[in-house]
């Protein structure tokens, strides 16, 4: 229910920032929500974006529920798709068809081993992973930089701060010809599925359950906290750096200085708003990809500024966060301070 | 005759699927210890949360002093004169005495001024309260005399205890009645709640009965048994289970030398603990809370492992370094303290929390995958011969009562058939009725030849259920005694930290 009403509230108060910016704003509503897609085309664009957001999800979500906080997913998606393309950008000539299945386990091996230094942080010395994971997305964003404008620029690039183009076997093939639907979505699903059956079907799924909401009885049934804490964050690492490679291999061709326009920090948004359950991130993961193509749409359309898909994306988590602390508490004005604690409703 | 400090007159107060209280009348004068008796999830709580302004009532009135008065929050209860010391302390443990009595109370007098109150206050009643000390280094007694004098300072008329005996020894419990009944003879009124029969017997004036949301009966306490008290809490005559000392056979259990340096200045360093249980035995651990019994069932039970592998045995199998689930594949089962949140997970179904303990040993899970058809069957046998009460085992364990949860997680434990039992604390806070029923289950498991480990404060419990009885006292346990050589002095004694000698 909580979603619904904050998707809500976001169009209201999505109405009212096109008015004040000087836009027509049931116009803009249409371009930013409807027109996106209103073809085939535009539909595979959205599934294409949402593709990477609920793979990256489900791992977070994960993590989430056993009260594991990465936040670096990001980080992880940009490490899983250099050492993808490393791969490639090492053996330029090859044109062996193992090279993509290989190059996809080393996204997830470079995702796993960048979540693997929070994880080892935190079961060694107890460091917060919420600062670890996010400090190191950007050690992932320079140690990209500095390979682009170094050693993987291609020769004959004219100096642009690229890779080389990737020659074909390192192309995942398009699922719907004449759009730019690739193979990556139907990982995703495989995914979201797998997270499905992991968590609602499996003892290691029951596991994570317990250990986010009963510490001590995750304790009493025998789960060993740390191998967890390892478990969900190589878990969420891995999703992170196949999304990484996928968006490589699929889309881009090349390295290039930007991988993702913050898929890593948006799935941490869709987790939430499917309420950590793989059938809800489907359905966010959705939402949120609407919300950057609908930034595209109206940045071409209208001219508004590319900002206001974060603007979308930042009101959603708002609204969400607060719908669930005011349905489970109220507000009390009172007029001394007394000492004594809020009453929950 | 002037009216009563506190009436109320037809309250009721309903909560979805509960009517929790149905027109209830009490009338308390000043100076009356006045007993709130029932079972778990008769209404006592939601009673006197209404009166202390945590609840609006949904119907029926409170009179004050003969005044009617509806109490619109707890500060507002303060400031009329009623004061409440709660079951759980609302203390900061890193703040001194002093500090959590200012914060607390909303007085404008700090510093000097307040510590010379709370001395004054503590002498007057004996309590030895020194205001600089930091709570944290203070007893679980100490703890709640702070809780009492926070109360005192503000000179209530009203005082409301809940259960203020469950966390004290004999001994502790004796002073608390000095000083309640050196308040009752001030002229101040205490609402006294218990599910201990025999202080209520000791200390109250009068009794107000609840069952299921209603006054069913008022007493004098003085003037029935412990027996007609319970009887009419819970409205059936009590068969307490036939018992005869059972011949016990070799070790299952055998803890040798265990130790555990405490982690910080909060918990209990271990020292030197070995004991062992037999066949068919029931072995008591008596103490106050807090002296190292948390510590010890954690170790027992596999949560915190030992440095040696030798300090504990299961059926002959050295496992102090083994996991949780490899002492249950031993044959141990476990009955943690904390219900909620420990034995059980509130927030999932009767269902799923069978897996916590279960899956091993009832076939719940197949390799990886959960087994749900098998653990609905479990979960289903555990209540049906445990007689757990509850809306369909597909509810939430936390929506289940505090007597019922239990039989349900002793029950789930039992069904496993071990050779080893460990339970801590198995009937605190529930009501006489499942506490009869988890007696019985104990007995009967030993009976059958299980070695049962019973950690409890409860001395009623220990000396009716145990063979062998030993006492912890700060990180240490003494020897076991035979049950037929102790008495509740000698016990109280030891959980004080005296030596059998002196005692």
């Amino acid at each position: 229910m909580t979603p619904v009403m904050a998707l809500g509230l976001s169009l209201i108060a999505g109405t009212v920032v096109f008015y004040l910016l000087g836009y027509p704003p049931l116009q803009s509503l249409y371009a930013f929500f409807i027109s996106p897609i209103s073809d085939l085309y535009g539909v595979c664009e959205l599934l294409v974006k949402a593709s990477p957001l609920a793979m990256i999800a489900v791992g977070l979500s994960m993590g989430f529920r056993a009260n594991v906080w990465n936040i670096g997913a990001e980080g992880q998606l940009t490490v899983g798709a250099l050492f993808g393309s490393a791969l490639v950008i090492y053996f330029p000539e090859s044109n062996n068809i193992l090279m993509l299945p290989a190059m996809l386990i080393l996204g997830i091996l470079g995702g796993m081993a960048w979540a693997s230094i929070p994880a080892f942080l935190k079961t060694r010395f107890n460091t917060n992973e919420i600062l670890t994971s996010l400090l190191l997305v950007y050690v992932a964003i320079l140690l990209l930089s500095t390979l682009v404008h170094g050693p993987w620029r291609d020769p004959a690039g004219y100096n642009f701060p690229q890779s080389v183009l990737f020659q074909n076997v390192a192309i995942l093939p398009v699922i719907v010809p004449g759009t730019r639907l690739h193979l990556g979505t139907i990982f995703a699903l495989l995914a979201i599925l797998t997270g499905w059956i992991l968590i609602s079907r499996t003892l290691a799924g029951f596991q994570v359950r317990v250990s986010g909401m009963a510490p001590q009885a995750a304790r009493y049934t025998g789960v060993r906290s740390n191998l967890m804490i390892w478990c969900v964050l190589l878990g969420a690492g891995g999703l992170a750096g196949l999304a990484g490679i996928i968006e490589i291999t699929g889309l881009i061709g090349q390295v290039q200085p930007i991988i993702s326009p913050g898929y890593g920090f948006s799935a941490i948004i869709v987790a939430f708003l499917g309420r950590l359950h793989p059938v809800g991130i489907l359905f966010a993961s959705l939402v949120l990809a609407l919300s950057y193509l609908g930034g595209e749409f109206v940045q071409i359309k209208l001219g508004l500024p590319l900002g206001i898909a974060g603007v979308f994306q930042g009101m959603l988590l708002f609204f969400l966060l607060s719908c669930d602390i005011l349905i489970h508490y109220r507000i009390e004005i009172r007029k001394t301070s007394i000492s004594g604690s809020a009453r929950s409703t | 005759m002037s009216s009563p400090l506190l009436e109320l007159q037809g309250v009721t107060k309903a909560f979805p699927g509960v009517l929790a209280n149905d027109s209830v009348n009490i009338s308390i004068p000043e100076g009356q210890i006045h007993a709130l008796l029932g079972e778990n999830g008769a209404g006592k709580s939601t009673l006197v949360k209404i009166i202390y302004g945590y609840y609006a009532a949904d119907e029926g009135d409170m009179y004050w002093m003969g005044n009617s008065i509806s109490v619109t929050s707890p500060a507002h209860a303060r400031q009329i004169g009623i004061g409440m010391v709660f079951q759980h302390f609302s203390l900061f443990d890193a703040l001194s005495v002093r500090d959590n009595i200012e914060l607390a109370i909303s007085s404008k007098e700090g510093g000097d001024g307040l510590s010379q109150k709370i001395h004054e206050v503590s002498n007057t009643y004996g309590l030895g309260l020194d205001p600089e000390r930091d709570v944290f280094s203070l007893s679980v007694g100490e703890r709640q005399r702070v809780e009492i004098v926070r109360c005192l300072l503000q000179s209530p008329k009203l005082l409301i205890m809940d259960e203020p005996t469950s966390v004290l020894t004999p001994q502790e419990a004796d002073n608390l009645f000095k000083v309640l009944n050196q308040l009752a003879d001030e002229g101040c009124a205490i609402l006294y709640i218990s599910h201990k029969l025999e202080e209520i017997k000791e200390l109250c004036h009068h009794a107000t009965i609840l069952r299921q949301g209603k006054v069913v009966a008022e007493c004098d306490p003085t003037k029935e048994s412990t027996r007609s008290l319970a009887e009419m809490m819970i409205g059936r005559s009590l068969d307490p289970p036939a018992y005869e000392l059972k011949k016990t056979g070799e070790t299952k259990f055998f803890v040798q030398n265990l130790s555990r340096t405490a982690e910080d200045e909060r918990s209990i360093s271990l020292k030197n603990i070995s004991f062992d249980v037999r066949e068919g035995e029931i072995f008591g651990i008596a103490g106050v809370a807090g002296n190292g019994q948390t510590e010890l069932m954690e170790m027992l039970a596999g949560e915190v492992l030992a440095d040696d592998n030798a300090a504990i045995s299961i059926n002959g199998v050295e496992c102090g370094k083994r996991s949780i689930r490899e002492r249950r594949e031993l044959g141990a089962a476990i009955v943690p303290e904390e219900r909620l949140g420990h034995g059980a997970v509130g927030s999932m179904s009767l269902i799923e929390n069978v897996f916590l303990s279960g899956h091993q040993r009832f076939n719940l899970a197949r390799k990886l995958w959960m087994n749900y058809s098998n653990a609905r069957t479990f979960a289903q046998k555990t209540c049906d011969d445990f007689d757990v009460r509850h809306a369909g085992i597909h509810v939430d364990a936390g929506s289940l009562s505090g007597g019922n949860l239990q039989k349900f997680l002793i029950g789930r434990e039992i069904l496993q058939e071990p050779l080893v039992m460990l339970a801590s604390q198995p009937t605190w806070g529930v009501d006489a009725g499942s506490q009869l029923a988890i007696h019985k289950a104990l007995l009967d498991l030993a009976a059958n030849g299980t070695a049962v480990l019973v950690i409890s404060q409860d001395l009623d419990e220990l000396l009716e259920l145990c063979n062998r009885i030993a006492v912890m006292f700060a990180g240490s346990l003494s020897e076991p005694y035979p049950v037929s050589s102790l008495t509740a002095e000698k016990i109280g004694l030891l959980m004080g930290g005296a030596h059998p000698e002196a005692a």
